[in-house]
């Protein structure tokens, strides 16, 4: 299970971050905010192959010794990151892109929200929700 | 006789397939060897595969050892290299008798030992040479008899398990053929046991592989075995299938690892890469003694081995990454404990080793073009090389302790000895590691050229925020070295980052590692802005925001000169949400009172209090007059109250650089100069400036974001809204200033200043700009009716309104008005004076009235004040002919002399007059009558009272009255008839001046309130001079007459009166016979088409101007239609000689057109047109005008005035019947 989930908007500010509660909350904003790097480079790489068909999944953007950084690209350029623990080795790809498809579809319904504005931090019990389960249940 | 060569162990680097002992004639082989292994892998042979591989063309290439039986495999063997995998015997017999006596032994025996150890994999070479023939002609045999022999003998039915080769040695064709066909021979059996045998040990591995759960199951001991088989692939060149052993076994042992768990004592001396096989760590291995890094540290150099075989280089620093970050988690998992810095050495050994081990395979241009690939380590080395320093205590200013030296030998000891491959290279990862931890000053070095290296290959490839991170860590590295300096440079740019993307923590993390660096700098602007950023940051405790605003109120209250004052920017501290003018306008006049309140949001986590807190102002002269009140609709654009949007603090996303700021757009008018009208009209942005602002520039807009405080130019207005000590307590505060309103103009708001003690904080630019206005105005005396239109007279009121302005009205100060004779202003005993401001307020007014003057004293006003008082007057309506023809009356020009001014006010007001009057003649034979016709055009119903008509001449002249009504409704738009019969004794004046006079008054209301209406006007030539008289007689011998029939048509024209005086003078000539005649001429015209004149129609009569004189005229006429048909139109004119003086009287019609008041406007042109005339009624004959006044020289015909002419059958009809010729029936219906 994810220790951190990060929704990051187009022009890169943070949307939505939130992570386990009891580690530094700080060392996940450095983490996400880095990855950052990788997400453009791979966005650019599969820009320049690939056209409109492209895959939103990235995969591991990268590892660090004590976390796994994962990433996924909406067609309108808003980010995901979920940072797993490097210690779980039990999670397979194909979980990080159910985890993704989840938030994917979480997030469009904050999106469908009329009384949302787009580019606003979300703040969606609902998607809230849905991190919460995707994280590491925790004490 | 057989042949043994030694097997290499391990045969790794030989590319040589396997060992292939061989029996036989040793000598004979030896002689055969080289070309034998030469030629061998020289043809390449299709290797099909089990389980669906493809297959793949292999060189095959053998090592021959000399048959022994202790080399052939035992039961059980999994050594795979050293297997032989085919058996060959070696004979050149081709004698019989010693094949039987000798061979065929050997043969048997080594066929026996063969099958002892199951092996079915073997040949048997029978060499053949012409020598040999020769040498043995004496007991010859035929060849194939040894080889038949050798066949039946040993190859059951597998006669391919003998082979004759011919002549080796010698260099012919037959030779080389059956060379061929032994090769081909050699490599497909060989193949074929290969295969065989190495599907044999893969089942064997998988079998073992299934046991991993079974207690006892050694990982090392399974490890070795699908080792062999990499090994094996590895010699076929397989590199491929080789590296899936090995990262079968990786994935195997991850497995392992986490189910199980291993461990024990171990070295952390990295990576080894330089070996292509670490035979130290593989016997380790072997013997189950490896710990978990060794095991690991082998896998891992095989697998860069055979990568860098397979030219995948960069596959290994990808690998190389996961691999270290995987063997920290293992040892973490399984809680194996280390010294403490022993991973980290491990580590960073391993990162080094790896470039190092790259770096040798590739050139400089590939690595530079692949350092995305390297960086990784390269930042994963420098990472814990930080580590380790902070660890020894090589990280600070002062030399490490005792204790850090101790840890430090710990750890080196750890290392071991250097490997013997590096011991004599200048660099290596252990000297490099050595060196650093020897240090501080080494370990800086080293440090920093890795931190770099980093950074700058971050930066090639453009992950930038990677590159500011280890730049943030490099920082935090200066800082511990005392260097803030250093440090800034780096936090500044990982700041900038943070703040331009939005990201609050790291934001406020970086901050406050910037702020102790300025303090440390002790450059205290700075620190104090960064300080109050940070007091105002919502990601921090309370207690450290209290701490940071307590460093700028400690600072704030150090009493110090006046250089140590410090400008920091407003933004952070507090923040300006909303401006609210009072009164809304946002604009008074000069004097008055404005008050501004500011709602300022205080970002400080406790209250604070403020010694003063100034606006600046920018004062504009107003431009054009300053009358005030015309720039009205411009100042309804001032909205009292601002709202000013903060740009997000430093928590929220930098939405407004990222969509930009929001338009502000305005209406705007172009009016013409001249008369204020609309010409267009548009919309426009004001703040173009900012939206068309590129955004793909990095700096976002002096926000409070903004890394370093924006420069605050303090800009001394001379005017400023100020207020003392004022206290700002955490959250939204109201602050209430009183706005200089001294001198009239535009007064601009541009800065705020807060000032706490040594510190104050400037808001450099207040936008949206804000503005009120002054102004000046002055006095204003209008005067307008209370209620449209003013009647004329009737008592009017009418209402003054005084706009004090800046002029103060004193007690005694009085408006003089000058009386005029028309409009007399009514003294009125109770006039009271509204002062409005807008409060209400009252007092007396009192008016003298002298011949000349009416004086209006006003009471004590106060500057821009209203003061309204109303005043009645009446405007006497004129008699006479002087009224105008629109009944509208401008009373002239009253003029008004004010206290304020020298110059005399003109005041004009415009009255109606109620009643438009007209007046007619009536005739009938010699009576005469006059009726007098009064229209209300107002909107008001009257009542008239006291009609009377006098006659001011002639005293015997009695008008009597036929009106019944003493008093009557004049409604408004209806009109009123009155008659009267003008009665005369002796003779009836030419000339009639009448004076119509009537009372009036609104309706209901009492008999005070009756005004007098007077109407003047004059009749000429009233006498009735002739009597014309038609008469219409059948055709004779008929009764009636009939139409189509001729009738006569006689008129009689007759003289009533006498001439009279003037009538003689103006148109009679005498005649010969000394008779005074008149000439008149007749016309008779029908203009309805009912009759035809027969003849002529008109002629001129001499009437002698006598009384009674009578003229007849005949005139045939004959009627078109049957029916009652009216008269023709008789017409009577003057003639007037051509000698005759003109006499410009007035036309008929303009006497009645004179009197006659139609519409306000209408033009008097219209007198030939008969059908006006017709319409009034008038009873003159004379329908037609006269257009021959031009000629004067000519003679010329004028018409009577109305009533000179009465004619009797005027309307008369006369009954017509139908013609005789009654077949047609005519109907007529008009």
């Amino acid at each position: 299970m994810a220790v951190c989930i990060a929704v990051i908007a187009k022009e890169n500010y943070p949307l939505y971050i939130r992570s386990v509660p009891t580690q530094n909350e700080l060392k996940f904003h450095y983490t996400v905010h880095t990855s950052l790097d990788v997400v453009e480079e791979k966005i650019s790489a599969v820009g320049k192959s690939l056209g409109d068909q492209r895959e939103l999944y990235l995969g591991l953007l990268y590892p660090t010794e004590d976390y796994k950084v994962y990433g996924y690209v909406t067609n309108s350029k808003v980010k995901f990151v979920i940072v797993v623990d490097s210690s779980n080795t039990s999670l397979r790809d194909n979980e990080i892109r159910s985890m993704f498809r989840k938030l994917h579809n979480s997030f469009t319904d904050v999106m469908c929200n009329p009384f949302h504005n787009p580019g606003d931090p979300i703040q969606s019990k609902a998607f809230d929700g849905i991190v919460s389960g995707m994280m590491v249940q925790t004490g | 006789e057989s042949v043994l060569a030694k097997p290499q162990h391990p045969l790794l680097h030989s590319q040589r397939f396997s060992a292939s002992p061989c029996a036989g004639d040793q000598s004979l082989f030896t002689s055969l060897y080289t070309s034998l292994a030469q030629q061998l892998p020289r043809e390449p042979m299709e290797w099909r595969r089990t389980y669906g591989r493809a297959p793949k063309m292999i060189h095959l290439e053998a090592n021959f050892v000399q048959f022994k039986e202790e080399l052939l495999p035992k039961e059980g063997n999994k050594a795979l290299l050293t297997f032989p995998f085919l058996h060959i015997y070696w004979t050149d017999c081709c004698d019989t008798e010693v094949y039987k006596s000798l061979v065929k032994e050997d043969m048997l025996r080594w066929q026996n030992s063969l099958r002892a150890h199951g092996s079915a994999d073997w040949v048997i070479i029978v060499v053949e040479t012409n020598d040999n023939k020769k040498k043995n002609k004496t007991n010859i045999l035929p060849r194939s008899s040894i080889v038949d022999k050798i066949r039946s003998d040993f190859c059951n039915k597998q006669n391919d398990r003998c082979v004759v080769l011919s002549d080796p040695l010698k260099d012919s064709s037959r030779s080389q053929e059956s060379w061929n066909s032994l090769l081909l021979k050699l490599r497909t059996l060989l193949l074929m046991s290969f295969t065989k045998n190495l599907g044999r040990f893969e089942d064997d591995m998988r079998t073992l592989r299934e046991k991993r759960t079974q207690p006892g199951w050694s990982f090392c001991e399974y490890f070795m075995v699908q080792e062999e088989l990499a090994f094996v692939f590895e010699m076929l060149q397989q590199f491929e299938d080789a590296l899936v052993q090995y990262d079968e076994l990786d994935a195997l042992f991850t497995q392992y690892v986490l189910n199980f768990g291993a461990g024990g004592n171990f070295g952390w001396s990295g990576l080894l890469l330089r070996r292509p096989i670490d035979m130290e760590k593989r016997d380790g291995i072997q013997r189950g003694e490896a710990s978990l890094l060794d095991l690991r540290s082998y896998l891992f150099s095989r697998q860069c081995t055979l990568l860098i075989f397979l030219q995948r280089p960069w596959e290994v620093t990808q690998r190389a990454l996961e691999l270290l970050h995987n063997c920290v988690q293992e040892l973490r998992l399984l809680e194996v404990s280390v010294l403490e810095g022993a991973l980290d050495c491990w580590v960073f050994l391993s990162c080094l080793e790896v470039l190092h081990r790259i770096e040798g395979c590739c050139d400089q241009a590939q690595l530079a073009a692949n350092c995305s690939h390297t960086v990784g380590l390269w930042a994963y080395a420098t990472d814990k090389l930080k580590s380790l320093g902070e660890l020894c205590g090589l990280v600070s200013e002062k030399e490490p302790t005792s204790e850090d030296l101790n840890r430090t030998v710990d750890l080196l000891a750890g290392l071991g000895d250097e490997r013997p491959e590096t011991v004599n290279s200048l660099q290596s990862p252990y000297k490099k590691l050595k060196e650093a931890l020897s240090s501080v000053e080494a370990f800086e070095r080293h440090y920093l050229e890795l931190s770099h290296a980093a950074m700058e290959m971050y930066r090639a490839i453009g992950r930038l925020r990677s590159a500011r991170l280890v730049g943030k860590s490099l920082a935090e590295f200066y800082m511990r070295k005392a260097d803030p300096e250093r440090a800034e440079t780096f936090l500044q740019e990982a700041l900038k980052s943070y703040v331009s993307e939005g990201w609050s923590l790291p934001v406020t993390h970086t901050r406050k590692q910037i702020a102790a660096c300025q303090k440390l700098l002790g450059r205290t602007e700075d620190y104090l802005q960064t300080s109050a950023l940070l007091a105002g940051d919502v990601n921090l405790t309370t207690e450290e925001r209290k701490h940071f605003c307590q460093e700028i109120l400690t600072f704030a209250g150090k009493s110090g000169d006046q250089s140590q004052k410090v400008t920091l920017s407003m933004g952070v501290f507090t923040q300006l949400t909303r401006l609210q003018f009072r009164p809304a306008t946002a604009s008074v006049h000069s004097g008055a009172v404005l008050q501004v309140e500011l709602t300022l949001r205080c970002l400080m986590p406790v209250s604070v209090h403020i010694q003063q807190l100034a606006a600046s102002i920018h004062f504009d002269l107003e431009r054009g007059g300053t009358n005030g009140r015309s720039k009205g609709t411009q100042r309804q654009t001032n909205p009292g109250t601002v709202e000013f949007h903060q740009s997000n603090s430093s928590a929220g996303p930098p939405s407004s650089s990222a969509a930009g700021p929001p338009l502000e757009l305005d209406e705007i008018q172009d009016r013409s100069p001249s008369d204020n009208s609309l010409n267009s009209t548009g919309v426009v942005c004001k703040n173009t400036h900012l939206v068309m602002r590129r955004h793909d520039s990095h700096s976002p807009p002096d926000t409070p974001n903004c890394v370093s405080p924006p420069a605050v130019a303090m800009k001394e207005g001379a005017q400023m809204l100020k207020v003392q000590d004022v206290t700002l307590e955490p959250g939204n505060n109201s602050i209430i200033f009183t706005a200089p309103s001294g001198q009239p103009g535009t007064y601009t708001l541009r800065q705020l200043y807060a000032t706490v003690g040594q510190v104050q904080f400037v808001l450099p630019h207040i936008y949206p700009s804000v503005q009120y206005e002054v102004y000046s105005q002055e006095p204003q005396l209008t005067v307008e009716p209370l209620s449209e239109p003013l009647l004329a007279g009737l008592p009017q009121m009418v209402k003054f309104t005084l706009l004090t302005g800046h002029y103060t009205v004193k007690k005694g100060d009085a408006l003089q008005l000058s009386n005029t004779d028309t409009m007399p202003i009514l003294p009125s005993s109770s006039c009271t004076a509204r002062i409005s401001n807008p409060l209400v307020g009252e007092s007396v007014l009192s008016i003298q009235s002298s011949e000349k003057v009416t004086s209006i004293s006003l009471p004590p006003t106060p500057p821009y004040h209203t003061l309204e008082f109303h005043l009645e007057v009446l405007c006497l309506i004129p008699s006479g002919d002087e009224r105008p023809a629109n009944e509208r009356l401008t009373n002239g020009e009253m003029s008004i002399d004010c206290p304020w001014s020298i110059y005399s006010t003109l005041l004009a007001l415009t009255f109606y007059i109620p009643f438009k009057t007209k007046h007619s003649l009536l005739s009938a034979g010699n009576r005469k009558y006059i009726q007098v016709c009064v229209q209300n055009v107002s909107d008001v119903n009257f009542t008239l009272a006291e009609v009377k008509l006098t006659e001011k001449q002639h005293a015997t002249l009695e008008l009597q009255s036929l009106n019944t009504k003493t008093q009557q409704l004049l409604c408004s738009k209806h009109s009123v008839f009155c008659l009267w019969e003008v009665r005369w004794k002796d003779d009836l004046p030419s000339c009639l001046q009448c004076v119509f006079s009537a009372d009036f008054s609104p309706l209901n209301q009492d008999i005070s309130a009756f005004k007098p209406f007077h109407y003047q006007f004059q009749f000429e030539r009233v006498t009735t001079l002739y009597s014309v008289r038609a008469d219409i007689l059948p055709p004779a011998g008929e009764q009636h007459c009939r139409s189509g029939l001729l009738c006569g048509l006689e008129v009689c024209i007759t003289r009533l009166t006498e001439p009279a005086e003037g009538e003689l003078a103006e148109d009679s000539k005498t005649d010969t016979d000394g008779l005074k005649t008149t000439k008149l001429m007749y016309e008779v015209a029908d203009s309805s088409s009912n009759w035809a004149v027969c003849g002529k129609s008109s002629g001129m009569v001499s009437m002698p101007m006598a009384a009674s004189a009578t003229h007849k005229v005949q005139i045939e006429v004959m009627p078109l239609f049957a029916g009652h048909l009216p008269f023709p139109k008789i017409k009577v004119l003057k003639y007037l000689p051509h000698t005759a003086a003109v006499a410009i009287q007035p036309d008929p019609d303009s006497c009645v057109e004179n009197d006659s008041l139609s519409l306000l406007d209408k033009a008097l042109d219209d007198q030939g047109d008969t059908a006006s005339i017709r319409s009034r009624g008038s009873v003159h004959s004379v329908g037609s005008g006269d257009q021959q006044q031009k000629g004067v020289a000519m003679p010329r015909l004028e018409p009577f005035s109305p009533g000179q002419v009465f004619n009797h059958s005027y309307t008369q009809q006369v009954l017509v019947l139908p013609a005789t010729d009654d077949h047609i029936m005519e109907v007529n219906a008009t």
